[in-house]
């Protein structure tokens, strides 16, 4: 098992930035004792580097990472499906590690490396050998938790570079999909990590 | 086996042209849309499970910097119905929208929603079917408790006694009053000619669909026309029923459903949401968009049907099902959806094919989540019921589990239903063996023996079925003075790839390769045929076939422009490689690019200027989109169809559980296809697999769970309702199919997405009985305390022909 991917420390990554999340944000927009409402607030202006490029852009100070991909960077590859830490379909790298974009303060990773499935394609068009065996494999079904499930399994591949079917099955345990992939996600994971299927799969 | 050798197309694999974009993140779903100056929506939902607005003042949230607009109820079309509407002054679920607002942004839409003044009056309202049934239990609706369909339907009220109810609960006798009842045979003889009779209660959990895309809507008008992007199973069969909803003219919209992140039965044509941002873009004049939240769509999303019922079935002494008595309450939600319960009734009519049967069912709407189709409705419930029961049967009769399985099996000559009308083709039998070679079924029996340990091994067969395929629908193909061939698909794309695989029909009725085929999908504006509803399993049957009749079609006319240009007649050229050739003198040849360029200069059917009078209009308008641009083939697939098309699936699984932890692994997992000829071998892999989650999780894991002194739902979130995840699942599954063609389909094609699940939950079913020394459960999900509480024996499970009916299991207990 990877060290840096435990299941623990994933967990405890998104209640941290969960909890400041709901410290920082409940106290924006709303007074809850006089029931105000207060427009206009100022918005700060970070540098964020997403996908190997340095990018300016104003983020609100109670704002998650998978919001300001999507909207003000237009990385919409990274999807949002539950929104609070549950499904894995907003999964990133950050520093090499998988996070949950929905539940990280983007402000909390303004000094880090943020890698999007966007980011995963060579400047040239060369697929990442796991987009390819996915491919190859026809992983995704519906395809929207597909983004999650590849940063995951980059995460796991970039640490792990053979993992047994059972490692990759661990590691991905975060991302949920709910057309049921989940056996052609991790026959991607082998074949990216070259590794043949462990047993025969299918009479077809 | 089917004949696929010599196809070009047929039974290969292929990469699907979205497939790309869903792996680099390019792929655009609806809530990545972003159109200039673009409002977004908010809803305020109700906050109770029944009442009605009796007041609504929203001047300040109207007032509200930054907002645009709202819509009310009284905006839309009023309810005359129990059907699901825009938006109500009578809400009959927790979650149910009452009004929108338009805003800059969604934190604006949702400040302005928090000043809304809105007082609702709350009425009686009912969480439970038993309890609505109960004399004195309260309606869901103010008209009444039970949905009756067609013409003479509507809403009434059903009440029974307290001992109807308690003989029901108690497992004494089955009520007299049903309101869907069909029956074939005489269950009187069927039960005397039983040496074996089977009685159980059962119970099956309502869940949510749970999509990982929330339906969300993007809509503006252009020039008159209204532009709709959404969720959609569907392309094509979206179309008059949204512009019917919008009121508008089919001409005049435009809808977009490139990608949706998963339906499963809840996004099968447009779902009535999708008309508040439409309706807010017109009253505003800008572009909105409504994204849906995770909860508003556990609200909204709809959820599959609820049962508790009793069976009834008997047994010749040589395993063969000589009656089944079957009564089914259905919890059918807030408003008139779910026929799931006669549908049961249709899967074990053919599964088992008894002898006699009967079907009585009692839908009773609650205040909960609206009910609609989720993959197998109905037959997947009661195939979760019928598996372990099949078990208890064959050791009653002494046979083998696999054997009184196989005595039963549909074959070709099988009848299905009330009305007993026939199948096109079925090979049950071959599944089972199948099934049982891959997945060493004698081997595994022999090796089973009792455990002296808290790990004991169960093994599980399950079967599953669904209707899979229709008739009467559209295709168009199109080749084009480029040299290439236009597959034209109106059918949505799901995540089965069906929307590509029905079309190598048509390319192989051209002889022409992939590479040059160039599918159009995904977008009314692309020029798309009338198709049948994505679900129901029924897309592979009915758009294999649609594609065969236009690339039929096209070829004739490719045959006569030849015979036009080289002399002869069309009956003296065939094609292959791109080129129409006379078959005698192959050197007289045309390309399919001067074809096409031939086909513009003539004009008239050949072009696409005129057309067929029987072609829906939704084809109509997309030929006269191309029209002139090239060879048009265009057809209403009239080939011969009778009876129903099966789906069939097999599934066996070897569980180990831990009696301490009531934790389970499925160590083997062999799911079997029976689908006639295998179109895309990939894409059969993934619903066979992907059905086999789904079914675990019917099994195992999901169910709803309500409050039923507030009728608030207690699980609105993944984590809650608890879909299966990788680890769940099992580590690997094995596929096979029985790969043999339907004669009622050109290449022998039939759908299998929905057995595929039914099979799986069946034989889990199945396996945990075995595990447990052939206990019934009853109920599903069977989760990890009701294993441990029935080890302890603290469920009242001292027999093994079932437990009795705790009146405590009712369908939302928590």
């Amino acid at each position: 098992m990877n060290a840096k991917l435990t299941r623990r420390r994933f967990i405890k990554g998104v209640i941290a930035s969960s909890v400041a999340a709901v410290s920082s944000g409940s106290a924006l927009y709303v007074n809850a004792a006089s029931g105000a409402v207060h427009l206009g607030i100022v918005e700060r202006l970070i540098t964020l580097t997403v996908n190997g490029r340095k990018r300016r852009v104003d983020v609100l100070p109670q704002e998650m990472l998978a919001d300001t991909l999507r909207k003000r960077l237009g990385l919409t590859g990274t999807k949002i499906s539950c929104n609070r830490g549950e499904c894995g379909a907003c999964t990133v790298l950050i520093d090499d590690l998988a996070y949950y974009a929905c539940s990280t303060l983007t402000h909390s990773v303004s000094a880090k490396n943020i890698r999007t499935v966007e980011g995963l394609q060579a400047a040239d068009g060369t697929l990442h050998p796991l987009q390819q065996a996915f491919i190859e494999e026809l992983s995704p079904q519906c395809g929207f938790c597909t983004p999650g499930q590849l940063m995951s399994a980059v995460a796991l591949l970039q640490s792990s570079p053979k993992p047994t079917r059972q490692e990759a099955r661990q590691a991905l345990s975060g991302n949920l999909c709910r057309c049921g992939a989940y056996e052609q996600y991790l026959n991607g994971v082998m074949r990216a990590s070259g590794q043949k299927r462990q047993t025969g799969k299918t009479g077809l | 086996m089917a004949d696929t050798d010599n196809y070009q197309h047929i039974g290969k694999n292929f990469v699907p042209p979205d497939v790309v974009g869903k792996v680099t993140g390019r792929a655009k779903y609806t809530a990545d849309m972003s159109v200039d100056g673009m409002l977004y929506a908010r809803m305020y939902v109700s906050p109770i499970p029944h009442g009605r607005v009796t007041h609504l003042d929203l001047s300040e949230s109207l007032a509200l910097d930054g907002v645009f607009g709202a819509l009310t109820a009284d905006d839309v079309s009023p309810a005359n119905s129990a059907d699901r509407t825009i938006l109500t002054n009578e809400p009959m679920y927790v979650g149910e929208p009452i009004f929108a607002i338009a805003a800059v942004d969604e934190r604006t839409a949702e400040n302005a929603i928090a000043l809304a003044r809105i007082t609702i009056e709350p009425l009686p309202f009912e969480v439970d079917p038993l309890s609505s049934l109960q004399a004195g239990g309260a309606n869901a609706h103010s008209g009444g408790n039970i949905y009756v369909g067609g013409q003479e339907g509507g809403l009434k009220e059903l009440k029974w006694s307290e001992q109807e109810l308690q003989n029901f609960i108690n497992q004494q006798a089955m009520p007299d009053e049903a309101i869907n009842e069909w029956h074939y045979g005489s269950l009187e003889q069927g039960f005397a000619d039983a040496s074996v009779v089977i009685e159980e209660p059962f119970v099956t959990s309502g869940y949510a669909h749970m999509c990982m895309e929330p339906r969300s809507t993007l809509a503006y008008w252009q020039n008159g026309k209204c532009i709709v992007y959404g969720s959609t199973q569907s392309q094509s069969f979206v179309l008059p029923y949204l512009a019917g909803m919008l009121g508008i003219e089919l001409k005049d919209l435009v809808y977009i459903g490139e990608n949706c992140g998963g339906g499963f039965g809840s996004k099968i044509g447009p779902y009535p949401s999708m008309a508040i941002p439409v309706f807010l873009s017109k009253k505003i004049g800008r572009a909105v968009m409504l994204r849906v939240t995770r909860e508003e769509e556990y609200y909204i999303g709809t959820a599959r049907v609820g049962f508790q019922g009793r069976v009834k079935i008997g047994f010749k002494s040589d395993g063969s099902v000589s009656a089944v008595d079957l009564f089914i309450v259905q919890d059918i939600g807030s408003h008139s959806g779910g026929g799931d319960a006669s549908s049961a009734g249709g899967a074990i009519s053919i599964l088992y094919q008894p002898q006699a049967m009967r079907f009585r069912g009692v839908p009773v709407l609650t205040n909960t989540t609206p009910r609609g189709a989720q993959r197998g409705p109905g037959q997947n419930q009661i195939a979760a019921v019928m598996g372990p029961i099949m078990d208890v049967a064959a050791r009653q009769l002494n046979m083998d589990r696999v054997e009184i399985r196989r005595i039963n099996a549909p074959d070709s000559d099988s009848r299905i239903g009330g009305k007993q009308g026939p199948v096109t083709s079925a090979y049950m039998k071959q599944a089972l063996d199948l099934g049982a070679r891959m997945f060493d079924w004698d081997k595994k029996r022999a090796e089973k023996t009792a455990s002296t340990t808290h790990k004991v091994i169960g093994l599980g067969i399950g079967q599953g079925y669904h209707s899979a395929g229709a008739k009467g629908f559209d295709g168009l193909v199109r080749l084009t003075p480029d040299g290439k061939i236009h597959l034209h698909s109106g059918v949505g794309n799901l995540g089965t790839y069906s929307y590509a695989s029905t079309t190598r029909s048509a390319a192989e009725v051209l002889k022409c390769s992939w590479e040059n085929c160039v599918l159009e999908y995904g977008s009314s504006e692309a020029s798309l045929p009338w198709s049948s509803y994505q679900a129901g399993s029924n897309t592979s049957f009915t758009h294999s076939r649609a594609n065969y009749a236009a690339a039929s079609n096209a070829l004739e006319k490719i045959k006569q422009i030849a015979a036009m240009v080289l002399g002869g007649t069309s009956a003296e050229y065939d094609v292959a490689r791109e080129r129409v050739f006379n078959i005698s003198t192959p050197s007289k040849s045309m390309s399919y690019a001067q074809v096409a360029q031939k086909a513009i200069d003539l004009g008239g059917e050949y072009s696409g200027a005129s057309y067929p009078d029987d072609i829906h209009p939704v084809t109509q308008i997309a030929v006269q989109q191309i029209a002139g641009s090239g060879l048009i083939g265009v057809a209403k697939d009239k080939l011969p169809q009778e009876g129903t098309v099966p789906g069939l699936a097999v599934c066996y699984m070897q569980i180990e559980l831990d009696t301490e932890t009531g934790k389970y692994e499925i160590l083997d997992h062999v799911a079997i296809a029976e689908c006639g000829t295998v179109v895309h071998p990939q894409g059969l892999y993934n619903q066979m697999s992907g059905g086999a989650v789904w079914g675990i999780g019917l099994a195992g894991y999901e169910r709803h769970a309500y409050d039923s002194q507030n009728g608030l739902p207690a699980n609105v979130g993944f984590y809650q309702c608890k879909p299966p995840t990788y680890l769940d699942t099992p580590l690997e599954i094995k596929v096979g199919a029985v790969d043999i063609a339907d004669p009622q389909s050109p290449y022998g094609i039939r759908g299998i997405g929905e057995p595929a699940m039914g099979c799986a939950s069946a034989a889990l079913m199945s396996a945990l009985s075995d595990a447990l020394d052939g206990q019934l459960f009853n109920q599903s999900p069977v989760t990890a305390d009701m294993i441990i509480n029935l080890v302890r024996g603290e469920l009242d499970a001292e027999n093994t022909s079932g437990v009795a009916f705790n009146p405590q299991m009712k369908a939302h207990s928590f």
